[in-house]
């Protein structure tokens, strides 16, 4: 098992998918340059036909991948960052999410959306938004949010490979993360978490880049006797309740990180899902550590403020024992 | 277009298409105020030669999308009566099985990529269908049906620069019906003509008798043999006039907005009339051929309300399928 970037994974996950399905291409803005690497040399290999750079233009790029993908082709749409789905959304959550079920299932639509998505710091409002929480009301996209390298390689060969249009959020912090990620053929089912650390006291369930954070916290907790699992869910949609269930029953205790809104947001959707499932699991209220409700403030001490982090991680933990 | 240029077999099939419009949503009007179909029905009564016309140039392999005001697009490309009644009676033997309605009713097997309920929502979704054909060689060409209204959404302007830019086999096919909603084309649209819009897309624009299906026809022959060649898309603006009302049964609620004259001066220019003279004047079809295919349309017609009726409503727990693939 090698070591790789997240970048690294994207591109190999790109590569080795365009590598074994012809009907695999990339689009999107810059795609060609790839200036966050994801793309990078993507160009080179497969040539102007199956990379193609598009023009500013979300809601013709989103609707092409959806025809295209009608029309027999894998398309993957670079959406480049989270917020500019909002220019998009009706081509996203009208078409996409739609077509499929008011055909009556006659639609295929094997279509994957990238972006990265959250606060890299100071890049402002609309450059830091995580923008899933906006897709678990339509019904019909899966939300995938990988946590690491591995899981990034892995659960976009798998969104890739699936028949329905997946939208993968890639944190751009993340971006400067390292892992071990298996060579070649890896997947991973959407729809099955992971428990990232195991543990019996409390279950940490974190989405995207809160899971190294919420890492973090375990092991420092650890060290104060505090037994945390970390509970991984990878994808929001499909979601592996059975799993997040199994981890509840097992501690009892519940603190959910989330780099989204409180409200309306994917830590209140898991929390209510525990709540109408696995109320008889809980010995305490579950906690959500999200980001504050205003949107992400430019200047460093507003944005950390109101941004989820390990501080306010390890409060809600100890909080709910004590 | 002279008529006697096309085969005989050839316009008694427009012919046919174009009555078999008209009959179906005449019939699937009055079975609205008669509280049989569910929701709201938008119809395209008077603008039966643009569908025909245009559909008539395309093979089963080409896309299209149509729009809110589908049927007769859908059926112009193949659709059938019966399960399009159906569907819209909100039936398990309709095309979508009751989950898409007449705004939605589609056939993907015909190369139909939606019908759609949000205006402009089809054309960038068309131009992504000619995208995949131009991996192939452009062996497919893609279709979109739009309205006046259409052309100021920012779908409309994002699809052509792209279309225009990588030179897709697509054809926008503006049906230009006079209004949008209930208002009238000159209150919200700044050009007079939509076609002048191509030559922001580096693409020809061409301006033609939406009433005329001979014309329609043509000059989407010649837009399909450009995009076939490789050559890039078209738009084409098709000027006709919507007889009824935006949505059926809106008289209940709207108040009158547009002049009556001008409502009777358009339905002198009855596009299945006109089609008729011309067909007449070619001397090798007759009025009692064409009022025996009327015959045999109504007849079509009247078995699709009769299976639609007679058509089993959906399980209630046949929601909860189709919304994703396995």
């Amino acid at each position: 098992m090698a070591t790789i970037g997240f970048i690294d994974a994207i591109r190999q996950a790109l590569t080795e998918e365009m590598e074994r399905d012809p009907t695999v291409f990339v689009m999107g803005e810059d795609v060609k340059l790839g200036p966050f690497g994801a793309t990078r040399g993507l160009f080179e290999q497969f040539g102007p036909q199956r990379v193609r750079n598009t023009p500013v233009s979300e809601a013709a790029l989103a609707g092409a991948g959806i025809g295209a993908a009608m029309a027999g082709m894998r398309p993957v749409v670079e959406i480049e960052f989270a917020s500019f789905f909002y220019c998009c959304f009706d081509q996203v959550c009208n078409q996409a999410a739609k077509l499929r079920y008011m055909s009556g299932g006659q639609a295929r639509l094997p279509l994957t959306f990238r972006c990265v998505y959250g606060a890299m710091g100071s890049a402002a409002a609309q450059h830091s938004e995580v923008v899933y929480s906006q897709f678990l009301a339509a019904p019909g996209l899966k939300i995938v949010i990988p946590s690491g390298p591995a899981e990034m390689k892995g659960l976009l060969k798998t969104a890739i490979r699936d028949d329905n249009p997946v939208l993968v959020f890639e944190h751009g912090r993340l971006g400067f993360t390292y892992g071990e990620v298996p060579e070649g053929e890896y997947v991973l089912p959407l729809g099955r978490g992971a428990a990232k650390r195991e543990g019996s006291d409390v279950t940490i369930i974190a989405i995207g880049a809160m899971v190294p954070k919420a890492l973090t916290v375990a092991e420092e907790m650890e060290k104060e006797g505090v037994s945390i699992e970390v509970w991984d869910p990878r994808t929001l949609v499909p979601l592996d309740e059975e799993g997040m269930l199994a981890s509840v029953a097992k501690t009892g205790r519940v603190v959910i990180a989330d780099e989204g809104h409180l409200r309306g947001g994917a830590a209140g959707d898991l929390a209510a899902i525990i709540i109408d499932k696995g109320f008889d699991y809980l010995n305490a209220p579950i906690k959500r550590v999200t980001a504050l409700d205003v949107p992400i403030p430019f200047s460093p001490p507003l944005e950390s403020y109101v941004l989820p982090d390990e501080a306010k991680i390890k409060a809600a933990v100890q909080e709910i024992l004590a | 277009m002279q008529a006697s240029l096309l085969p005989k077999e050839q316009l008694l099939s427009m012919y046919r298409m174009m009555v078999t419009i008209r009959r179906f949503e005449e019939t699937l009007r009055d079975l609205f105020f008669q509280g049989q179909v569910p929701g709201f029905v938008h119809v395209s009564i008077g603008e039966e030669a643009v569908p025909t016309g245009v559909c008539a140039a395309l093979s089963d392999k080409d896309y299209i999308t149509t729009t809110h005001r589908g049927h007769g697009h859908m059926l112009a490309k193949g659709g059938k009566p019966k399960q399009m009644m159906a569907e819209l009676f909100g039936k398990q033997t309709g095309y979508c099985k009751g989950k898409g309605g007449s705004m939605h009713i589609v056939s993907y097997d015909l190369g139909i990529l939606g019908a759609n309920g949000i205006v402009g929502g089809g054309i960038p979704i068309a131009t992504g269908a000619a995208l995949a054909s131009s991996f192939r060689g452009n062996d497919a060409v893609a279709v979109s049906f739009f309205g006046d209204g259409a052309s100021n959404e920012g779908t409309f302007h994002e699809s052509l620069n792209l279309a225009g830019l990588w030179k897709l086999p697509v054809i926008y096919v503006c049906q230009n019906n006079c209004y949008a909603e209930f208002t009238p084309t000159s209150e919200s649209t700044s050009v007079k003509d939509i076609a002048v819009r191509a030559q922001g897309y580096n693409m020809p624009g061409v301006i033609v008798d939406g009433n005329d299906v001979l014309a329609v026809y043509e000059v989407i022959k010649t837009a399909v043999e450009r995009a076939k060649r490789g050559e890039g898309p078209t738009l084409v603006e098709a000027k006709t006039y919507r007889w009824e009302g935006h949505v059926v049964g809106e008289e209940a609620f709207v108040g009158e907005y547009r002049p009556p004259e001008e409502i009777e001066v358009a339905k002198q220019r009855c596009p299945i009339v006109l089609f008729s003279q011309q067909v007449v004047a070619t001397g090798f079809i007759d009025e009692a051929e064409l009022n025996r295919i009327a015959g045999e349309v109504q007849r079509e017609i009247d078995e699709a309300v009769a299976f639609a009726q007679s058509s089993p409503l959906p399980e209630p727990e046949e929601a909860l399928n189709d919304l994703f693939a396995q």
